[in-house]
């Protein structure tokens, strides 16, 4: 029973954390983008004439999500139709369950692991999860009894897959450094400095292999310029049959989608949890000073730096989806197969010759 | 597709960099409005907008004194409508909003007045001809009320009362508009 306790704490703390960070983010797009268009945004909801910068928006929105119509079309597969929209959501979240957010607290004697789960192949059990994404787009679009939802989910199968290999192959280079799977792992191998000053994070090691996987995790999120399943002004694509909170928990899963290639991001490429001269005792900097922490404090900032750090990606990625335009389907697979595919595989060559010199 | 290829240096070959500088370009403009934004919650740096919008019921845009606006029936010294009830206006409009009946009035001078006079907002294409056409200067569009909303057909209705109860003077643009 001492066991479940923890792990029933963490889990609460992670999905509260990243669910009510993904609502949040529904409210950040809407500002982000008006105010990097000259707007201001959605501040119209208020409650006894309080307004809150528009934060009621959250409220209002998925109010409305659970109040509309839960429509089936007649010729449509029920059953699959309901469980698409469950199926994208839970493989987005289960993800959750092997990204590291510290290190590790130590209360008393005891050591707890700040992960719900350590798992040595997490990598690919995350990446099988992100994979399985997949059969909700395509079970949506093929259950709908819509051309225009069949197109949408062909689409979206088509360029999962297709970002799925890239993503994969992105990681095997960090893999290669840190020699383990395990995410926990993968971490800690980041947490020291390299030519005494910079830290060993994965975007000084692995740039090329940032890019790729930045790439491929927009893609796999399916928002702006990779949006061709969903294709507003076209085929509006998979969900185009659903509303009520059914679509609403396929835009939730963009949302989680987005936290997800940012926290990965972070723990590949940005070191996680780490801080730059930051160890259990306290900051030791290379230039001599020092600064003494007590545990408990460097636990605190050290799982603080992660969220600031996911929350960092999220603006990136929102950035970037209100800056670009749409790519066509023929450049979309074009880049992935013939540009991003090379680089990958070269970037692995180049990774496996550099350990094997040093 | 090629020769558009070919317009592309080196540097916009590997296509990072432009993304780079768009994403450069939408930052800028994103922290310069949230930086202005935080100011002006403190009250600071209030005649720097942050925005292109108009907060539009709370904030009205700037308009012309010669912005055709709803209409207003001119009032004799003793308030009785300067209207006749000539229907030129009735005839000049194109959307048909205008419907008079007529009455006859002691005053010789006179002769006819409105008995009915009713504009319907939710026709009404504000193109004035209603205004040129009326040989006794009685309707004017310069009320300087732009909001038509309502919830139903008959409330945007504009009755004789309706169109007489405004202010008699000439220039209603400081009085309504400015106002606000």
């Amino acid at each position: 029973m001492s066991e479940v306790i923890p792990i029933i704490i963490k889990i609460l703390f992670v999905f509260s954390c990243f669910l009510s960070l993904a609502a949040f983010l529904t409210w950040m797009e809407r500002k982000q983008s008006a105010l990097m268009q000259d707007r201001i945004g959605a501040n119209r909801a208020d409650i006894l004439g309080f307004r809150a910068i528009g934060l009621f928006h959250i409220i209002a929105d998925s109010l409305k999500m659970f109040l509309k119509e839960d429509f089936v079309p007649r010729r449509g597969h029920k059953f699959l139709h309901t469980f698409a929209p469950f199926i994208s959501a839970f493989c987005a979240m289960a993800v959750f369950l092997v990204i590291p957010f510290g290190d590790v607290l130590k209360i008393g004697d005891k050591v707890y692991k700040l992960q719900i789960a350590d798992i040595n192949v997490a990598l690919l059990l995350l990446l099988a999860f992100m994979s399985y994404g997949i059969y909700g787009v395509f079970f949506a679009g093929i259950s709908s009894h819509n051309k225009y939802g069949l197109l949408g989910g062909l689409r979206g199968a088509a360029q999962m897959l297709s970002y799925e290999v890239i993503m994969g192959i992105s990681l095997v280079g960090m893999v290669m450094i840190s020699g383990s799977l395990s995410l926990r792992e993968i971490v800690l191998s980041q947490n020291k400095l390299l030519f005494g000053f910079l830290p060993a994070w994965g975007i000084f090691l692995q740039p090329l292999a940032f890019i790729l996987f930045l790439t491929a995790g927009m893609a796999e999120t399916k928002r702006t310029p990779f949006d061709l399943p969903e294709g507003e002004s076209e085929i509006i694509g998979y969900f185009i049959e659903y509303s009520s909170m059914k679509f609403g928990l396929f835009f939730l899963t963009d949302f989680i989608e987005v936290i997800v290639v940012s926290a990965l991001l972070t723990v590949f490429f940005f070191g996680g949890w780490n801080i730059p001269y930051l160890t259990q005792s306290g900051f030791h900097f290379p230039w001599g000073w020092e600064i003494a922490l007590s545990p408990i404090v460097v636990t605190i900032l050290q799982v603080v730096a992660f969220w600031f750090k996911v929350f960092f990606f999220c603006w990136v990625q929102l950035a970037i989806r209100w800056t670009l335009p749409r790519f066509r389907y023929d450049q979309l697979m074009g880049t992935t197969w013939k540009m991003l595919l090379p680089l990958a595989i070269f970037n692995v060559l180049i990774t496996g010759l550099f350990i094997l010199i040093f | 597709m090629d020769k558009k290829k070919k317009d592309l240096n080196t540097i916009q070959f590997f296509y990072i960099t432009e993304i780079i500088r768009g994403l450069y370009i939408t930052s800028v403009h994103f922290f310069k409005n949230l930086a202005l934004h935080i100011l002006h919650l403190f009250g600071i740096a209030k005649n720097k907008k942050a925005m292109v919008t108009y907060q539009y019921p709370e904030e009205k845009r700037e308009i012309t004194r010669r912005a055709r606006t709803r209409h207003r029936i001119m009032k004799r010294e003793d308030g009785t409508p300067r209207c006749v009830a000539c229907m030129m206006c009735e005839t000049v409009c194109p959307a048909r909003c205008i419907y008079i009946v007529a009455k006859e009035v002691e005053n010789p001078e006179v002769e006819k007045a409105p008995e009915i006079f009713e504009i319907d907002l939710g026709r009404c294409i504000y193109c004035g001809y209603c205004v040129e056409a009326c040989p006794e200067d009685a309707i004017r569009m310069d009320t300087f009320i732009l909001d038509t909303a309502s919830y139903d057909r008959d409330s945007m209705l504009l009755t004789l009362e309706d169109l007489l109860n405004h202010d008699n003077q000439d220039d209603l643009y400081n009085i309504n508009y400015m106002k606000k």
